[in-house]
């Protein structure tokens, strides 16, 4: 089983205690890039962004370089960074802002730099009281060392961080939302078009929304060069990526692997990894990345994670969360779980995903809890379709914004491959595994 | 007369400024209204209404979207058991039933002596030690019934107080960098902008 001996990027430090310091940070070759970048143009740095073809790790997968490289100009922008990890299952980002919150900071000044913005803002999900006070207290030693607010080490460049606290909303995970939140409204996502971020983002002006991992990968990238970033990982999928393992495996748990050369069987049963299903039962099924994508079977064990490799089989990395489910999982209970959450967490502004979540989630409980119907395969099928066309993948969307088409996938992925599973709750009016 | 003390009226201020628009702020300040009061207080929904230019209905329709934010009172330790998908799959629904049990109540109420409110949350992001349980959004890591009642005999008891602060006190660091605009400066530019056109200019 090969794992990789790809270096550690974003959690190099994290065998530290205390790696959330200053102290540790700097012992450990902290703000090293930041110096170096401050001594680069700023189109330079970006160049070396581009150079790595850094794929954006908040779960749409878009490369960071093109993302700053559409930034409108204008004499006012913003760098807002995404903390509210929410995706079920991920826990990835939670790590990186308790364990390693300078690199973060680091991160985003040396972003900030590259895209000549003076004022950022990282939004932190609100249920992280630790992770807060860490950054928090982070913010603080990186002004006091220098490394941020007026002249950065002597360089000119100036720049002001707000940590700003979330307060329980799934959709502010979504970064129009996400900048509603921080406008200090309720998370509505807003429609694109008009509203990109980069063109009208924060208080109407030009705005880079990128997630937490991506920035933490920025000082490394920027110290060794976006070309030895690039030479890691295949094709577009460049790096190593922190995977959240969870579930049905001996080791759940933040495993970073080299992005295309290591699989989802390296992942789940590695030793040093997942170390296989717990009590070596079989594997039933798994969440290749968040519970907005379909699940994956033991057939797809062998695929690479990779994003165009696991996008090509008709699910994606997302969130880079991956969820093990054993023989002894019901099948109809942990989809309907899942709609349940999509349910509690529809923002409400459109009529597909306020009621068909509703609806699903109803039918999905009936079924489980003895009360289904002959028809409710299809009628699920009905309402998945109204709101996401075709129930197709990469999905169609009738909604604002993506929560609407991630209600369907786990729902259409269980139907499919548990078909029969659905069948006996129905016909024995119960679930077979209570 | 200001609802926050005087100490948080300061921190009200400072929090604004920390933004290019007031309003920005208006989720802190609702953090920092349950940092004082437990929950987020009529009085305390009008006054940052006030603090950043918008009615109290707006800042209690905002305040309402989000499931941190209680406009109702709720006990000193706010429990919260999650039953998704990587916690279902090993034991959430048990322990979520033992939780009422233990302590008495169902799912959203509070016990009798206020100390307990139960919530059953969505993903709490820890999934590596299902199933995952915060205390006023501090993980726990309290994973089966056992070191479940622990964990309430030893919040009963006072044992947990200094890393468990009361429901509201969520982030206990206070930003110190960049501040930069002085309190004062903001007390003064308001007693100003209060006062007679003329002085305004100056």
């Amino acid at each position: 089983m090969a794992v990789t001996d790809a270096p550690r990027i974003v959690t190099a430090r994290l065998d530290h205690a205390d790696s959330h310091t200053l102290e540790r940070y700097l012992a450990t070759g902290g703000y090293d890039g930041l110096r170096k970048a401050l001594t680069m143009t700023p189109a330079a740095v970006a160049a070396e962004v581009d150079t790595a073809s850094l794929l954006g790790r908040g779960g749409a997968g878009f490369p960071a370089g093109r993302k700053w490289s559409m930034l409108k100009k204008d004499p006012v922008t913003y760098l807002v960074v995404n903390g509210d990890e929410s995706e079920p299952a991920t826990f990835k980002d939670h790590l990186l802002i308790e364990r390693d919150p300078h690199q973060i900071l680091e991160g985003m000044i040396i972003s900030a730099y590259a895209l000549q913005v003076t004022q950022a803002f990282i939004y932190i999900r609100g249920e992280f009281a630790l992770g807060l006070e860490r950054m928090e207290e982070a913010l603080n030693d990186a002004y006091r060392h220098g490394a941020v607010g007026e002249d950065i080490f002597g360089s000119g460049f100036s720049l002001d961080i707000v940590v700003h606290p979330g307060a329980g909303a799934y959709i502010c995970g979504e970064e129009t939302a996400l900048l509603e939140s921080l406008e200090g409204k309720r998370g509505f996502p807003r429609i694109k078009p008009p509203f990109f971020p980069a063109v009208i983002g924060l208080y109407g002006q030009p705005t880079v929304v990128n997630n937490v991992e991506t920035m933490a990968n920025i000082p490394w990238i920027v110290t060794n060069g976006g070309a030895a970033f690039a030479a890691l990982g295949k094709g577009r999928s460049t790096g190593t990526r922190l995977f959240a393992l969870a579930g049905h495996v001996r080791n759940p748990g933040p495993y970073e692997v080299e992005m295309v050369k290591t699989t989802f069987r390296d992942l789940i049963y590695a030793p040093s990894l997942g170390g296989g299903v717990r009590e070596d039962r079989e594997l039933k099924a798994f969440v290749p990345g968040g519970v907005s994508a379909p699940w994956f079977g033991p057939k797809q064990l062998d695929l690479p994670l990779g994003q165009d490799e696991v996008g090509a089989a008709g699910s994606m990395l997302g969130s880079g969360s991956v969820v093990v489910m054993d023989d002894t999982t019901c099948a109809v209970r942990a989809s309907w779980r899942i709609t349940k959450f999509f349910f509690r967490e529809s923002c409400g502004q459109c009529t597909p995903c306020r009621e068909g979540s509703g609806w699903l989630e109803r039918i999905m409980y009936r079924i489980e809890h003895g009360g289904g119907r002959e028809q409710d395969l299809d009628l699920l099928m009905d309402v998945c379709d109204n709101i996401s066309p075709g129930v197709i993948w990469p999905p169609q969307q009738t909604t604002i914004c993506v929560l609407g088409p991630s209600i369907p996938p786990s729902i259409a992925a269980a139907i499919s491959m548990f078909r029969d599973e659905f069948l006996v709750h129905i016909k024995d009016g119960g679930c077979p595994f209570d | 007369m200001s609802h926050f003390n005087t100490t948080n009226a300061t921190r009200a201020r400072q929090l604004i400024a920390l933004y290019p628009e007031p309003r920005s702020a208006l989720l802190p300040l609702c953090h920092l209204a349950q940092e004082q009061d437990g929950w987020l207080r009529p009085e305390a929904m009008a006054e940052i209404a006030d603090l950043v230019g918008v009615t109290a209905a707006e800042v209690r329709g905002t305040a309402t979207f989000y499931d941190m934010l209680h406009t109702e009172p709720i006990g000193r330790y706010l429990v919260s058991v999650c039953t998704n998908i990587a916690c279902i799959l090993d034991g959430a629904t048990e322990l979520l039933s033992h939780a009422e049990e233990r302590l008495g109540v169902r799912v959203g109420a509070t016990t009798a002596d206020g100390l307990f409110t139960l919530e059953e949350s969505e993903c709490l992001a820890d999934c590596d030690h299902p199933p995952c349980v915060q205390v006023n959004h501090r993980f726990v890591r309290t994973t089966t019934a056992e070191r479940f009642d622990e964990l309430i005999d030893e919040l009963q008891a006072g044992d947990r107080a200094e890393e468990i602060p009361p429901h509201g006190t969520l982030v206990r660091i206070r930003r110190n960098g960049g501040l930069r605009v002085e309190p004062q400066r903001i007390e003064r530019e308001r007693a100003r902008a209060a006062g007679p056109a003329g002085e305004r200019a100056g």
